[in-house]
C-alpha cells in the first residue's frame, strides 16, 4: 500500500494530497486528474471500484465533494478519492470506461446531486422519474420535495 | 453488450423483422420485487436487455439526514429487508468508528451470532424463491419453515421479527433473553438435517441441474469490473470475504472457511450459498459456545443510554437520558467508510458527521445495486427463460437497490 501511494505521489506530484483520517487512506485530487489517477491506480492493482457518491457542502465553494472508493484485492485495503467541484453545472470526467461499475453509480450521483459526468455513455436519471424536478440529495432540496406529489394515475 | 435503443430499430436482413420488445415486471413474481427489465427479443433469444430500477425508491439516504444517529438505524433495517441485521451492523460500526469507541467482547460475539443467523435466513429465502422461479415449488415451503425459526430467535431478543433494529450505537437493544440459548441450540442441532433435505430436493434433480449449469456465466475479470461482491464474486473463484480479509467485530476469533467455486455460473452461485450456510452455522455455534460474560454495551451514559432503574434513582442519569433522546449522540466531525460482508455482498456505509446529533450524509453502498447492473452482460444472446434464472441467482432485494 505504501509503495503504491509513493508511486502515486511520484507520478502526480503535488496535484494529489494523501492523508489518513481515522486510519483510512484518502487522496484529494483535482477533477481534471480523476481519469488518469483512477487508471494509474487500476494498473497498480486497485481492481474494484466499490462506490461513487457525493457530499453536498452547501455554503462552501466548490460546493460538492465527489467521493470514490476503490478496493485492492491483494493489499485488502480500501482507498478513498475525493474531488471538489462547484459552479452552476458541476462537472467531473466520467470513469465509466475504466470501471463498468461506475456506469450506474455515476448515474445515481447525477440523479441525486445534479453532478454531470463528462463522457458518460448514457447519463440519465436512475432512481427518480425522468421528468423529476430537482436533485433530492442536495442540501437546499427540502425533505418534503419541491413540488406537490404527482397524481397516482396519469391521464 | 448491445444498446437496447439501437437494437430495437435494427431490421434483420433475412427475415425483414425488427426485434420484439417486452417488459418483464415491474410487477412480476420472478423479478423479486419491483424490478423492470426491458428486453429486445429475436425469437426467444435476447438481443439487448436493460434493467430499470427506482420503483421502490424511498429516499432513505435523504431521510437519514433528518434523524439522529440512533434513529437512522431503523431506516437501515428497511433496505435489505431479508437480512436487516447485517444492515444495522455496517452502520453502527461506522458510527462507533467516528466516536472512537469499541464495544465489549460479549456484544461483538452477539453481533456476529445474529449477523450469521440472518445470513442463513437470507440465503433460505433466496433458495426458496430461486427454486420457485425454476418451477420447483416444494423447497420454498421447507426453507420458509426454517427461516421462521431464525425470525423467532430474532423476535425473542429484539421484539420484532422483521425490522428488529437490534444493534444500537455502542451496544445492543438488550442482552440475550433467558431461554435464548436453549432455543438457539435446538435450532443449531436441527438445521444440518434440513440442509440435507434441501440438497435431497434439488441436488440430483435433473431439471434443476439442466437449468442452472452453464447458465448466465461471467468471468472473474468482468465480475470485478462490475463491482460484484459476496457470494457472486466467490462463485467466480475470487475468495474475497470481508469477514476474512478485513475482519471486524472479532471475526478473527472464529474458525470458518471462505467458500469459492470456479465456474461463475448460476449453478456455482447455488453451491456457494448452500455451503456458506454450513459455515455460518459453524460460526454461530462457536459464538454461543465461547460467549464471553460481562457488559454488552459501552460504559458511561454519553453514548449508550442509562437503564430505567438508574433513571429513577439518579438525577444525572435522567439528564443524560433526556439529552440522548432529544439531541442524539454527539458524534465528532469526520468521514468514515465502514463495510461488512452481508448475505448479498459488501454493505458499505460512508458516513459524514458535522459534529451534531444528526448525520450530515449517509451513503449506502448496497451490494444488489451493483450486482443487478451486470444483468445485461449475463443474459446477452441467451434465451429469455435464462433471465429468470439469472435474476434469481443474483439474489436482489429491491429495497436495497432503490433505497
Amino acid at each position: 500500500m505504501k509503495e503504491i501511494l509513493d508511486a502515486l505521489e511520484e507520478s502526480f506530484g503535488d496535484r494529489v494530497t494523501v492523508s489518513e483520517p481515522l486510519g483510512q487512506t484518502v487522496v484529494q485530487l483535482p477533477a481534471a486528474e480523476i481519469v488518469s489517477v483512477v487508471t494509474f491506480l487500476k494498473s497498480q492493482g486497485f481492481n474494484m471500484l466499490i462506490d461513487v457518491t457525493a457530499v453536498d457542502r452547501l455554503g462552501r465553494e466548490p460546493r460538492f465533494d465527489v467521493v470514490y472508493h476503490l478496493y485492492h484485492l491483494d493489499e485488502k485495503a480500501w482507498l478513498r478519492l475525493k474531488v471538489q467541484v462547484g459552479g452552476d453545472e458541476p462537472t467531473v470526467p466520467s470513469i465509466a470506461h475504466v470501471f463498468a461499475s461506475a456506469n450506474w453509480a455515476e448515474r445515481e450521483c447525477y440523479d441525486m446531486f445534479g453532478i454531470r459526468f463528462r463522457g458518460h455513455p448514457d447519463l440519465k436519471r436512475i432512481l427518480m422519474p425522468d421528468d423529476w424536478n430537482g436533485h433530492p440529495l442536495r442540501k437546499d432540496y427540502p425533505l418534503t420535495g419541491l413540488d406537490p406529489l404527482p397524481p397516482l394515475v396519469r391521464e | 453488450m448491445a444498446d437496447i435503443e439501437t437494437t430495437i430499430g435494427q431490421v434483420d436482413p433475412e427475415t425483414g423483422l425488427k426485434p420484439m420488445v417486452i417488459n418483464l415486471g415491474p410487477q412480476h413474481p420472478a423479478t423479486h420485487g419491483v424490478l423492470r427489465v426491458r428486453v429486445a427479443l429475436d425469437g426467444e433469444q435476447i438481443r439487448a436487455c436493460e434493467p430499470i430500477i427506482g420503483y421502490l425508491h424511498t429516499g432513505i439516504e435523504k431521510n437519514c439526514e433528518d434523524l439522529t444517529f440512533n434513529q437512522a438505524i431503523t431506516l437501515t433495517d428497511r433496505m435489505d429487508y431479508l437480512s436487516p441485521i447485517t444492515n444495522n451492523f455496517g452502520y453502527v460500526l461506522g458510527v462507533e468508528k467516528l466516536l472512537g469507541v469499541e464495544v465489549p467482547k460479549r456484544c461483538q460475539y452477539i453481533r456476529v451470532m445474529f449477523a450469521e443467523l440472518s445470513r442463513i435466513a437470507s440465503h433460505l429465502v433466496w433458495l426458496g424463491t430461486a427454486a420457485m422461479d425454476m418451477g420447483a415449488m416444494s423447497p420454498f415451503f421447507y426453507t420458509m419453515q426454517q427461516r421462521e425459526q431464525i425470525l423467532d430467535l430474532i423476535e425473542m431478543s429484539a421484539g420484532t421479527r422483521m425490522n428488529p433494529s437490534y444493534f444500537r450505537v455502542g451496544g445492543l437493544l438488550n442482552d440475550l433473553p433467558p431461554g435464548f440459548e436453549e432455543k438457539l441450540r435446538a435450532f443449531l442441532d436441527g438445521f444440518p438435517h434440513w440442509l440435507q433435505e434441501y440438497y435431497a430436493l434439488l441436488d440430483r434433480n435433473p431439471i434443476w441441474i439442466e437449468r442452472l449449469k452453464g447458465t448466465a456465466p461471467i468471468t472473474a475479470e468482468k465480475a470485478l469490473d462490475y463491482g460484484w461482491t459476496g457470494p457472486l464474486l466467490r462463485a467466480c473463484g475470487i475468495p474475497r470475504d470481508l469477514r476474512k480479509t478485513n475482519p471486524y467485530s472479532s471475526y478473527e476469533d472464529f474458525d470458518f472457511d471462505v467458500i469459492t467455486e470456479t465456474d461463475g455460473d448460476v449453478y456455482a452461485r447455488y453451491h456457494v450459498r448452500m455451503r456458506e450456510m454450513k459455515e455460518s452455522l459453524k460460526i454461530v455455534r462457536q459464538a454461543i459456545d465461547n460467549l464471553p460474560e460481562g457488559e454488552w454495551h459501552v460504559p458511561g451514559w454519553k453514548i449508550y443510554p442509562p437503564n430505567k432503574q438508574e433513571i429513577g434513582r439518579n438525577m444525572e442519569a435522567l439528564i443524560y437520558h433526556f439529552k440522548l433522546f432529544t439531541e442524539g449522540i454527539r458524534v465528532p466531525a469526520g468521514e468514515v467508510y465502514s463495510a461488512v460482508e452481508g448475505p448479498k455482498g459488501e454493505i458499505g456505509y460512508f458516513i459524514v458527521s458535522d459534529g451534531s446529533g444528526k448525520p450530515y450524509r449517509v451513503r449506502v453502498r448496497g451490494p444488489s445495486f451493483y450486482n443487478i447492473a451486470a444483468l445485461p452482460t449475463l443474459v446477452q444472446d441467451k434465451m429469455l427463460a435464462d433471465v429468470v434464472a439469472a435474476i434469481g441467482s443474483i439474489d436482489i432485494v429491491l429495497g436495497e437497490v432503490d433505497r
